[in-house]
C-alpha cells in the first residue's frame, strides 16, 4: 500500500482533518453525490429490485466461488490469456515485476485500480526501477502529490482546483511558465497533452477490473475518460489485478451490476466507457495487447466467506456509503487511515489488516445507517461494524475505561429496583445542581459531552419514581 | 384480566417503555406518551425498566445486552405492545433483539414474538390506531429533524408529520438535511466527541436556516445533543420532543432551558 498504515491513529487524523481548512473547502464536493444518486434512483422505476437481484447475483457467486473461479481460469486461457493466483500483496507485487522485468518493460501506464492500491503497486514498479503512470486524472494529480486516493471512486476530491493548477506547474516544467491555467479545461487539456506520449510509450498497461465474468473470461471496466481503454489496448502487454470476489457467473449477471453501479456511485445511468476485455489480440482483431495476464488477488478475502463479514464481498466499490456517510463528509478519505474509507473501509481494513490495527474505523459510526440505505449491494454496514465491535470486546481491545463503564453501568440495568432507586437520587442531585441555568456547560465525568456542547440538566424525579408516587405503586 | 381479541384491539395494553433519556432527563416526554397513547384508547402501564440495552449492544458487550433484553422482555411480556418515545430504542427491541439472540433459537423465537408488539410512539399512535389529528396548540415556527433509527429501521417520516399538521398556531418549516445524522449516535457523541461536534455544527446549521424557532424531533438524545450545540453557539432555539407538542404539553421549559426564561 502507498505509504503507511496510520489507522490506528484515526482520532488525531480526524483531529488534523476537521482543522484543515483547505480540505474542508474541498470536501463540499463529496456532497454533491448525494442529489446525483438521488435522482439517477428516481428515474429508474425498478431500482430497488435490482438491487435484490444484485445481492442474489454475488450471494449466488460467493456460495460457488470455488467453481466460478475455475470457469473463468478457463475461459481466459482458452481465450489465450494467462490467470496468476496470488495469496497476498507481496506475491501479487512480485508476480507482476517477474513478467515485467521478463519483458524487459520500462514503463508502465496503469488505469485506476483500487488492488493496485491494496498491494502498493506503484511502490513497487518504482522500486525495481520502472515508471509507473497513473493515466486516471484524480490518480495522476494525486500520483504528482505522492498521496493516496481518498476516495474510491474519486481519488483526488480532497484536492481543490488551484492545487492541480500548482501541482501542474511544478510538475510540468517543460511548459510555458506564463501558460493559463485558469480554467479545469485547461488543466484537463494539460494532462491529456502529457499522457498522450505516456500511452504511445509504455511497454505494459495494468487495469484493474469493476467485474470478471466466468461464462466468458471477460474483464470489464468502467471508467469516465477513456484513459482505461488506452490503457489496455496500446501496450503490447495488458495486465488485470483484480480481487476475487469481482467475478459474476455470465454476461447478463453482469449487465444487471453494471445497471445499479454508475447511479450508486456518480448518479450516471452508465459511465461513459464500459469496456470489456477478453484475451489478448486475436488475428483479425485491429488492435489490442500481444498478450493478456490476470492476476488474482485472495489477500484475506477468502478467509472472509463463511464468516459474519461474508456479506462485505458482495461490494462492488461504487462509493455511495461514503458520499453518505456524515463521519466521511467532515474527514475525508485519508484519515481512515489506509486504502478503502469510509462505511466499507471501516468493515473491510480490519477484516484485510486485523482489528487490532484497524479497529478504530468500526468504533467511529453514529449508526445512521445511511450507508446501508443506499448500498446497491444491499450489504448491512453497521451490522458488521458492530461485528467488529464485538471481536474487539471479546478480545479485550477496546478501551478499558469505556469497558470498565459499561460493567458498572450494567450491574445497575440488570437491577431495576436498584437502578430506579440511583437514578432518581443522581437525577434530584443534578436537577438542583443545573436548576439555575436548565444545562450545563461543564460537568464532571460528562466533559465529553460537554467539551462539545451544553448538557440539559433532568428536570427532577425520574419519570418512574414520579410515575409510581402518581398511581400508588409500590414494586 | 384475559382480553380478548377485539377488546384488546379497542384498548390495547400498551407498556411504556420509556426510555433511560426520558426517565432521568425528561420527565415530562413520558407524561405526553402516555396522554397521547390514553386519548388514542389504549391501557398503560409502566413495568419497571431500565435501559434497552443499546449502549452495551453497540459496544460489543453482547453478553450484557443479552442480560438486560432478557429483563426488559420479561417485564414487558403481559403487554399487548411495547411503545417507546424513541426510534433508537423502538428499534433496538423491535429489530435488534432478535439480532442479538440469533445463536440462541430458543430465545431467537421470544424475542421476534416480543419484537412484533414494540413499536415507535409516533408511528404507533398513527399506524397502528388510526390517530389522524391532536387537540393541542402551540404557536411557533418549528422544524422537524428525522433521526436516524425511527426513519431507516422503522420508517418513521410522515407520521409526526401529519400530527403536527393538526396543531393549532404550528407552522411547520422543513430544514434541508432533515434526514442527516446529528452526530449523537449514543456513546459515539463522547468517544469521538470532536467528530460529533463537527457533524452537530453542520446539523445546527440547517436548523438556524431553517427559520424555526422551535426544534421537534422524536429521540430525545438527538435533541439534546443539537440543542446542546445551538445553546452553546448562543442561538435562540427552543427543543420540544415532538410527543410534547403532540400532546399539547409545553408548559415546562423546552430542553435545556431554566424555568422562568424563554416564556
Amino acid at each position: 500500500m502507498s505509504g503507511s498504515v496510520t489507522t490506528p491513529r484515526f482520532k488525531q487524523n480526524a483531529h488534523d482533518a476537521l482543522g484543515d481548512a483547505r480540505l474542508q473547502r474541498a470536501l463540499g464536493h463529496a456532497r454533491n453525490f448525494i442529489p446525483r444518486r438521488g435522482a439517477a434512483v428516481e428515474r429508474l422505476p425498478e431500482f430497488e429490485a435490482l438491487r435484490d437481484s444484485a445481492r442474489d447475483i454475488k450471494n449466488h457467486t460467493l456460495a460457488h466461488l470455488d467453481l466460478y473461479l475455475e470457469a473463468y481460469e478457463r475461459k481466459v486461457t482458452e481465450s489465450g490469456g494467462f490467470v496468476h493466483y496470488a495469496r497476498d500483496s507481496a506475491e501479487a507485487c512480485k508476480i507482476f515485476l517477474d513478467l515485467a522485468k521478463a519483458r524487459g518493460a520500462k514503463s508502465v501506464t496503469k488505469g485506476k485500480s483500487m488492488i493496485s492500491e491494496e498491494i502498493g503497486l506503484n511502490q513497487a514498479i518504482e522500486a525495481a526501477g520502472m515508471e509507473a503512470v497513473e493515466t486516471d486524472l484524480g490518480e495522476y494529480i494525486i500520483q504528482l502529490r505522492h498521496e493516496a486516493p481518498s476516495h474510491i471512486i474519486a481519488p483526488a476530491i480532497h484536492v481543490t482546483r488551484d492545487d492541480v493548477e500548482a501541482d501542474f506547474r511544478k510538475a510540468h516544467l517543460h511548459l510555458p511558465a506564463d501558460r493559463d491555467l485558469s480554467q479545469p479545461e485547461q488543466l484537463l487539456a494539460e494532462a491529456r497533452g502529457i499522457l498522450r506520449n505516456k500511452f504511445l510509450n509504455a511497454d505494459i498497461g495494468v487495469t484493474g477490473a469493476n467485474f470478471l465474468i466466468a461464462e466468458t473470461g471477460t474483464s470489464i471496466i468502467v471508467t469516465n475518460e477513456g484513459n482505461g481503454d488506452l490503457t489496455q489496448i496500446l501496450p503490447k502487454v495488458h495486465v488485470v489485478i483484480a480481487s476475487l470476489e469481482k467475478l459474476v457467473p455470465t454476461l447478463d449477471d453482469a449487465a444487471q451490476l453494471l445497471r445499479v453501479l454508475a447511479r450508486s456511485a456518480t448518479g450516471q445511468d452508465m459511465s461513459v466507457y464500459t469496456t470489456f476485455s477478453t484475451g489478448p489480440r486475436r488475428a483479425h482483431d485491429p488492435d489490442g495487447p500481444e498478450e493478456y495476464h490476470v492476476i488474482l488477488l485472495d489477500n484475506g478475502r477468502s478467509a472472509m466467506l463463511g464468516t459474519d463479514f461474508e456479506d462485505m464481498l458482495r461490494c462492488i466499490r461504487c462509493g455511495a456509503c461514503m458520499n453518505h456517510c456524515p463521519v466521511y463528509h467532515q474527514i475525508g478519505g485519508h484519515a481512515y487511515g489506509w486504502v478503502y474509507p469510509g462505511p466499507m473501509g471501516a468493515v473491510l481494513t480490519p477484516s484485510l489488516i486485523g482489528v487490532a490495527e484497524g479497529g478504530q474505523l468500526p468504533n467511529a459510526s453514529t449508526f445512521c445507517g445511511r450507508c446501508e440505505q443506499v448500498c446497491p449491494m444491499r450489504i448491512p454496514l453497521p451490522k458488521m461494524m458492530r461485528h467488529w465491535r464485538e471481536r474487539e470486546f471479546e478480545r479485550a481491545l477496546s478501551p478499558a475505561t469505556m469497558r470498565y463503564g459499561l460493567k458498572v453501568w450494567a450491574f445497575f440495568a440488570t437491577r431495576p429496583w436498584l437502578y430506579r432507586a440511583s437514578t432518581d437520587l443522581a437525577m434530584r442531585a443534578l436537577t438542583l445542581l443545573g436548576r439555575k441555568k436548565g444545562r450545563f456547560s461543564w460537568l464532571p465525568l460528562a466533559s465529553g459531552w460537554t467539551e462539545q456542547r451544553d448538557l440539559a440538566a433532568p428536570q427532577g424525579a425520574t419519570f418512574q419514581a414520579q410515575w409510581r408516587a402518581k398511581s400508588g405503586a409500590t414494586q | 384480566m384475559a382480553l380478548n381479541d377485539n377488546e384488546k384491539r379497542a384498548t390495547p395494553c400498551v407498556g411504556l417503555f420509556v426510555t433511560c433519556v426520558v426517565d432521568t432527563i425528561r420527565p415530562s416526554v413520558g407524561f405526553a406518551a402516555v396522554k397521547l397513547l390514553e386519548d388514542a384508547g389504549c391501557r398503560v402501564v409502566v413495568p419497571s425498566q431500565t435501559c434497552c440495552g443499546q449502549p452495551a449492544y453497540n459496544s460489543g458487550d453482547r453478553a450484557n445486552a443479552k442480560a438486560i433484553a432478557r429483563r426488559t422482555m420479561q417485564a414487558f411480556a403481559d403487554c399487548d405492545f411495547i411503545v417507546a418515545p424513541s426510534g433508537s430504542c423502538a428499534g433496538q427491541l423491535a429489530k435488534h433483539y432478535p439480532e442479538l439472540f440469533a445463536d440462541e433459537p430458543d430465545m431467537a423465537m421470544r424475542a421476534q414474538a416480543f419484537a412484533a408488539k414494540c413499536r415507535e410512539l409516533i408511528s404507533f399512535l398513527v399506524d397502528e390506531r388510526g390517530m389522524t389529528s391532536v387537540t393541542a396548540t402551540y404557536s411557533g415556527l418549528v422544524t422537524y429533524h428525522d433521526s436516524c433509527s425511527g426513519l431507516r429501521e422503522l420508517g418513521v417520516k410522515t407520521q409526526p408529520r401529519k400530527l403536527l399538521e393538526s396543531v393549532e398556531g404550528l407552522r411547520l418549516l422543513e430544514m434541508e438535511e432533515s434526514e442527516t445524522c446529528c452526530g449523537f449516535g449514543g456513546l459515539f457523541a463522547v468517544k469521538y466527541g470532536e467528530l460529533s461536534g463537527a457533524i452537530v455544527t453542520e446539523k445546527c446549521g440547517h436548523v438556524v436556516a431553517s427559520g424555526a424557532d422551535t426544534l421537534l424531533a422524536g429521540d430525545l438524545g438527538c435533541l439534546m445533543n443539537m440543542v446542546g450545540k445551538l445553546q452553546r453557539q448562543g442561538r435562540r432555539v427552543k427543543a420540544y420532543h415532538v410527543a410534547e407538542v403532540l400532546a399539547g404539553m409545553t408548559d415546562a421549559p423546552a430542553i435545556g432551558e431554566p424555568r422562568e426564561a424563554m416564556k
